[in-house]
């Protein structure tokens, strides 16, 4: 096999802890150090909150896997610090074509807004994706990153977690206030803490080929239902860093997972698809089946569940690794404010609540496109056929295939954090939504929007303040900041003003008043998350402080741990 | 909310019906299949709206047939 990869070999280490004779107490303990894993000690090092990362393995991912990063994990990782080197190494794409049997039936564009600062996708083997995100770990030292140290046990009660710890050394035990658990879809510790993740097994599997080839084919995604070299089965062919290749084949239930995986049965499939005068190694097979579950809560007494260990999506329009940095990106301030004393315990639940709605978003948008290319009965199957023969001369038609609907962040309207609307907005940034970007010119020069806000509460508003309005929105914000609550604000000035200082930034293109309807005086409350909480036409401290009081769950019923 | 009509409202009835036996004049059983599909579709995205939408589904998801 060619090999464009070498993983990197991270050594075991002792850590003090293991020569103590009593277990050691940490805040919180973080079991996996995948995408989710690692994402949560960046998030909380953001909020001051140390964590030990543990991980039963010496390295980042084995093969491909992942490669569809979205916009919003792109933002949430530029947050961290590590989505530059992601973004440098990645494909962009934005150009796809759709096939039915010989002929290509449409082609489109994603046609992405301007005036962000992410691209709308990127393709990058998740090997990177790990090895990024674990080198900006490495950077800093809130972070306790512990390879080749396996949880064997674990003991859980209303006021903290235990754990037995095996390495090579022996095994130690550990105890936190919270532990966080992202080891994969089969968590072993879910299943020892008697927990299941219920959902629906797909009765069809999948291969995925990694080629490597020198191609002139552009870096767009191609998708054929029935193509004449893979009849009555789907395709799909991406491409990845490296001159990799991800040609997905649809096999069918009743394939040999072990005879498809093997190089001479790969070979007449790949001759097939792209000519036998092509060129190309193979990377990395796999044969996958999937399943959508959830687990009914990710809260368990002191063990929160994140990423594919807490809820399971199909691999088609990339909802796995990118739905599980939302749930990491939702969790953590929540955590860091209640561990701090400054919010109720009924803050963490919402955890549960916001991300089960976003579990429930993803799997129903992953199921759909499941149905849609595994049709499960005759008659769907003559309406899919319909649907694809109608496409190519009747644009209509193009907005039923369905290849996987790519995963954009859920907003959370439903949330009992949100203040809800009283004044009249447009819809896009209503309470729930997750900010979208705009270019801003601050004293120090050209910035994003995105990148002023995050990690604390963020009052933004637009314009001049009345002076009666400046200085109780001022005292206001120092006292929530001396009461321990991490918050600011953000003058946003119109086109053609100057940014007087730090808390000010310029909207330079005039997009940012165009995307949050902003008018003078119009004020949006954020979440650490990035996402909209509250926003009002008039600025009025006291519904500010309300607010941010609402966002912290101050007004919901101290709910027993479950 | 909108409402699915359910009264009269075609222009003309008859040759509506008329041209819908003699679109599946002579077809197979897939070909006819395949027709309906097409049809459902097409006249779907003229209706648009999801909420008529359902409830025509709903309507057309009440059958009884003869044993």
């Amino acid at each position: 096999m060619a090999s464009t990869y070498n993983n990197p070999e991270y050594p075991y280490r002792r850590s003090p802890d293991q020569n103590a004779t009593e277990p050691v107490h940490h805040a919180v303990v973080i079991v996996g150090g995948g995408p989710a894993g690692l994402a949560a000690a960046m998030d909380l090092a953001l909020h001051g909150v140390d964590s030990v990362v543990l991980d039963d393995n010496n390295t980042v991912s084995i093969g491909s896997r992942a490669i569809c990063i979205a916009k919003r994990t792109l933002e949430i990782c530029d947050r961290y610090g590590c989505a530059q080197p992601m973004i440098d190494k990645g494909v962009i794409w934005k150009h796809g074509r759709v096939y039915f049997g010989e002929e290509q039936i449409y082609e489109f564009d994603l046609l992405p807004e301007q005036h962000h600062k992410i691209p709308a996708f990127i393709n990058l083997q998740q090997y990177y994706f790990e090895e990024y995100m674990v080198n900006r770990c490495m950077e800093i030292p809130q972070i306790d990153l512990r390879w080749l140290h396996k949880v064997s046990e674990v003991s859980t009660d209303a006021n903290r977690t235990e754990i037995v710890v095996e390495t090579q050394e022996g095994p130690y035990r550990l105890s936190c206030d919270y532990l966080l658990v992202a080891d994969g879809a089969n968590s072993p510790i879910r299943e020892s803490l008697g927990l299941e993740s219920k959902g629906q097994i797909f009765e069809d599997r999948f291969l995925i080929a990694d080629i490597v080839m020198e191609a002139d084919f552009p870096a767009e995604r191609r998708f054929w239902f029935n193509a004449p070299f893979h009849p009555n089965q789907s395709t799909l062919l991406h491409k990845q860093a490296d001159n990799v290749w991800r040609i997905d084949f649809q096999l069918g239930w009743d394939a040999d997972p072990e005879e498809e995986k093997k190089i001479e049965n790969i070979r007449p499939r790949v001759e097939a698809m792209l000519g036998k005068e092509q060129k190309w190694e193979l990377e990395w097979a796999s044969v996958y089946t999937f399943r959508c579950r959830k687990m009914d809560s990710y809260i368990h007494n002191r063990v929160i569940f994140m990423g594919d260990a807490a809820h399971q999506v199909s691999p088609f329009g990339a909802r796995g690794a990118n739905g599980a940095l939302q749930g990491v990106e939702n969790l953590c301030w929540k955590l860091a404010a209640l561990l701090d004393g400054r919010a109720p315990t009924s803050l963490l639940f919402t955890y549960d609540t916001e991300r089960q709605h976003g579990a429930r978003e993803n799997i129903l948008h992953s199921t759909r496109a499941t149905d849609f290319m595994t049709p499960k009965n005759s008659m769907t199957c003559v309406f899919r056929d319909a649907v694809l023969g109608l496409a190519r001369d009747y644009p209509f038609a193009r907005s039923l295939v369905n290849s996987g609907r790519l995963s954009v962040p859920c907003t959370y309207e439903e949330t009992p954090l949100n203040t809800l609307d009283s004044d009249h907005f447009a819809d896009r940034m209503r309470p729930g939504s997750a900010c979208a970007d705009a270019p801003v010119r601050s004293n120090k020069g050209d910035e994003w929007l995105l990148e002023r806000l995050g990690n604390s509460f963020t009052v933004l508003f637009y314009g001049e303040l009345a002076a009666s309005a400046q200085q109780p929105l001022n005292d206001a914000v120092m006292n929530l900041a001396r009461e321990g609550h991490r918050i600011g604000t953000l003058r946003v000035r119109p086109r053609g003003e100057e940014a007087r200082n730090e808390h000010e930034v310029v909207d330079c293109e005039g997009v940012l008043a165009q995307r949050y309807d902003l008018q003078p005086g119009t004020t949006y409350l954020i979440r650490p998350d990035q996402h909209v909480c509250a926003r009002w036409r008039k600025l009025a401290p006291d519904a500010v402080v309300q607010a941010v009081q609402r966002a912290l769950g101050q007004h919901l019923a101290q709910e027993q741990v479950a | 909310m909108s409402t699915l009509i359910t009264d009269p409202n075609f222009t003309d009835a008859d040759a509506f019906y008329a041209a819908l036996a003699d679109i599946h004049r002579e077809r197979s059983a897939a070909e006819s299949a395949a027709i309906n599909a097409r049809l459902i579709l097409l006249l779907a995205n003229q209706v648009g709206n999801q909420q008529i939408l359902e409830q025509a589904l709903a309507i057309a998801g009440q059958i009884h047939l003869a044993e």
